[in-house]
């Protein structure tokens, strides 16, 4: 009983985890189809901004929860002014540009903070569930993916600005010519999935070491969920995360990590051979 | 007809040709006829493994100035030519043969990782070139041109599994690195853990990209091993240790490590609330209670107060390899690379900051005492001294004596 609660708790964990990392990447390529290599190295910037704070005395929450999120959605915004902005529509040209990204904001980040820099350590303790003990951390990293997801749906469903960046995604011409200035509304779209990268990253700082190259060991798992997801940005990254999440962690269960990740790319590949769109481009077509 | 005939002659005579060029830049006078000695230094200035590269890198300048000195060797001054491979394997093989045949290094320093070393180590074996590896690594290579000063499991692991267990208890549990790295020292540790009466419950291996250990957690608690023995590396799995203390076991279950704090930059990241308490055992710690340790630790900071390298036994084997090989030298009386061997053959016993080494004659692996060190608050306090422990696990498949061409790594199968 106490066991099984456990590992529901870990299914739930890896299905959050993949939510948190994949969440910035779906907004922008879901909504921009601009495919950013560099959302690994935005995370890492989400950290470092949380370590280097908290050094300063920077309370760990304001860090993670505001500064983090801040800054690299600030970034992100100077980002999309400099070099995003003249690459709309040219995927590959993107997809190069955001790689050189990723290469320099390692390599700056090595050169200016170096390669070790002092870790923050967990906030909470630990949880007793019969014999085993769970982090607290782990149940508010679940907390944060939910209202990750909730977020974003809220805000497209619901609010004005909601509307005109689902619409400007749909047709960028016809909302130019009801007076809606679109290059501020991509703009404003690259910076809210920055942030939102940024915030993972500060999320999971405490959890993992903080290192230059700790975007490379995220980004591809973040791929694999938004790809298997499909142009939705919220059922889509939902729907994706729930399956690879789930089904990999009790495979990590059953027989180890190895096994767990392989099993992550085979259902993956599985479901893109099936559903060459992604998840939301067969089913949940009408959804967000 | 005729043609054929004189394009089979052109053929041969180019070929006398290319072969004549070929031998032309290895011929011994080449070498010495320069006024300098050049020691190559080949490690990981940049790239993720730098924190380790630039110490064993300002540790090794630093030996070559306090060579010099004291008058050089041989009459000639030393100089070091240093290159930085980048952690990339093709600029390492490009500056092993740089080294060897444009700037004619006597002897090379260098490589980090056991790929970096089987990159360069059949270069600098080709164009006899004698090669120091100065880093812990998992055993089992096998090359008269090579020295290897670092630890191997069976000089650490050995001490390591009987000491903790004494302490803990008899049931370990064991997570590690999925490479041959951890593959190699997990089989060390049940085999070790059986020879003392305990057993491995459970052994995990885990991707170097796995960053989330939560199933494991779960699945150690459940275990209820006395002792989780962590053979992990790299920076992904550093978050074992964050989340191991997240998840409260850090006053449950005690943590042995062949690993943390190996490069230093372990003890640096991971908070010390977190990495108290975890006992390592290695060849150095900047703590050796001996007057030589604590004169050369005042040198290194003298020499470096600013940047001051981290010393651990990467950076602390690179400067005893240093100075062994100017020994050699010095006893070979040439830069003759096979003299130079047979001088480092003897058996002579070094005084070094670590303690006392010799090069085993029949691996030229080192022969050197171990520590093993609680680490309380970044400090690794020695708890225990192994004098003149042998690198058994080489020498069960090694014999240059018997077989002086060897050219080999063997990995050490357990099964």
């Amino acid at each position: 009983m106490d066991f099984s609660l456990v590992v529901a708790i870990e299914l739930l964990r890896e299905v959050a985890g993949l939510i948190l990392i994949a969440t910035g990447l779906a907004v922008i390529f879901g909504m921009m189809r601009v495919i950013n290599i560099a959302h690994g190295e935005f995370m890492m910037l989400g950290g470092y901004t949380v370590v280097l704070t908290t050094k300063l005395g920077v309370n760990i929450w304001v860090a993670i929860l505001i500064l983090a999120p801040l800054a690299v959605g600030l970034f992100g915004i100077i980002v999309e002014r400099l070099i995003i902005r003249h690459l709309y529509g040219r995927i590959i040209d993107s997809l190069l540009a955001t790689w050189g990204l990723s290469l320099f904001l390692i390599g700056f980040v090595t050169v200016v903070f170096g390669n070790t820099v002092e870790g923050v350590s967990t906030p909470f303790s630990g949880l007793a569930i019969g014999q085993y003990t769970v982090a607290i951390y782990t149940l508010f990293l679940i907390f944060a993916a939910m209202a990750f997801i909730a977020s974003v749906y809220l805000t497209l469903r619901y609010t004005k600005a909601g509307l005109i960046a689902r619409a400007t995604m749909q047709n960028p011409d016809m909302v130019e010519c009801l007076g809606v200035n679109s290059k501020i509304v991509y703009m404003a779209t690259f910076g809210i999935g920055a942030a939102f990268a940024g915030l993972a990253g500060g999320l999971l700082a405490p959890i993992s070491g903080v290192v230059p190259g700790m975007g490379a060991l995220l980004i591809g798992k973040a791929f694999i969920t938004v790809v298997t997801g499909g142009a939705a940005v919220v059922a889509g990254t939902l729907s994706a995360a729930g399956i690879l999440g789930t089904i990999s962690q009790a495979v990590t269960f059953a027989s180890g990590p190895v096994f767990g990740d392989a099993t992550l790319l085979f259902v993956a590949l599985i479901l893109l051979r099936l559903l060459p769109q992604g998840i939301t481009g067969r089913i949940f077509t009408r959804s967000v | 007809m005729t043609r054929n005939i004189s394009r089979r002659s052109i053929l041969k005579g180019t070929a006398a040709l290319a072969g004549a060029a070929g031998t032309l830049p290895m011929l011994p006078f080449a070498a010495q006829a320069a006024d300098e000695i050049i020691v190559g230094g080949l490690h990981d200035l940049s790239g993720f493994i730098d924190f380790a590269g630039i110490p064993m890198n300002q540790i090794m300048l630093m030996a070559i100035e306090e060579i010099n000195a004291s008058g050089g060797l041989l009459g000639k001054k030393v100089k070091g030519v240093v290159y930085d491979p980048q952690t990339n394997m093709s600029l390492y093989s490009q500056y092993a043969t740089q080294l060897a045949l444009k700037d004619k290094a006597a002897v090379v320093m260098g490589g980090i990782t056991s790929a970096s070393r089987e990159t360069i180590r059949p270069i600098l074996h080709r164009y006899k070139t004698l090669y120091f590896y100065n880093t812990l690594y998992e055993g089992g290579v096998c090359d008269r041109n090579e020295i290897s000063l670092g630890t191997t499991p069976a000089q650490t692991v050995e001490k390591l599994v009987p000491y903790t267990m004494g302490l803990w208890g008899k049931k370990v549990y064991t997570i590690a690195a999925d490479y041959n790295y951890g593959q190699i020292t997990a089989a060390w540790v049940k085999r070790y853990v059986e020879q003392n009466g305990g057993e491995v419950v459970s052994t995990d291996f885990f991707p170097l990209d796995v960053t989330n250990f939560g199933p494991t957690i779960s699945k150690i608690q459940s275990a209820k091993p006395d002792m989780v023995m962590s053979a992990l590396v790299g920076s992904g799995h550093l978050g074992f240790y964050n989340q191991w203390a997240a998840a409260g076991m850090k006053n449950e279950i005690p943590i042995a490590s062949t690993t943390f704090g190996a490069g230093g930059a372990e003890i640096e990241i991971i908070q010390p609330e977190v990495a108290n308490g975890i006992i390592s055992c290695y060849g150095y710690y900047p703590t050796v209670d001996t007057p030589e340790n604590k004169a050369w630790v005042q040198a290194v900071k003298k020499r470096y107060p600013e940047k001051t390298p981290l010393l651990t036994e990467l950076s602390a084997f690179t400067w005893e390899g240093m100075m062994i090989w100017a020994d050699a030298v010095r006893t070979a009386g040439s830069l003759d690379r096979v003299k130079i061997i047979e001088a480092m053959e003897t058996g002579k016993t070094y005084t070094m900051p670590s303690g006392k080494v010799s090069i085993d004659p029949l691996t030229h692996h080192a022969i050197r005492d171990v520590y093993i060190a609680d680490l309380q608050d970044k400090q690794f306090i020695i708890k225990k001294k192994f004098s003149q422990v042998q690198p058994a696990d080489t020498q069960l498949v090694c014999n240059l004596k018997k077989n002086p061409d060897a050219n080999k790594h063997y990995e050490i199968s357990l099964e």
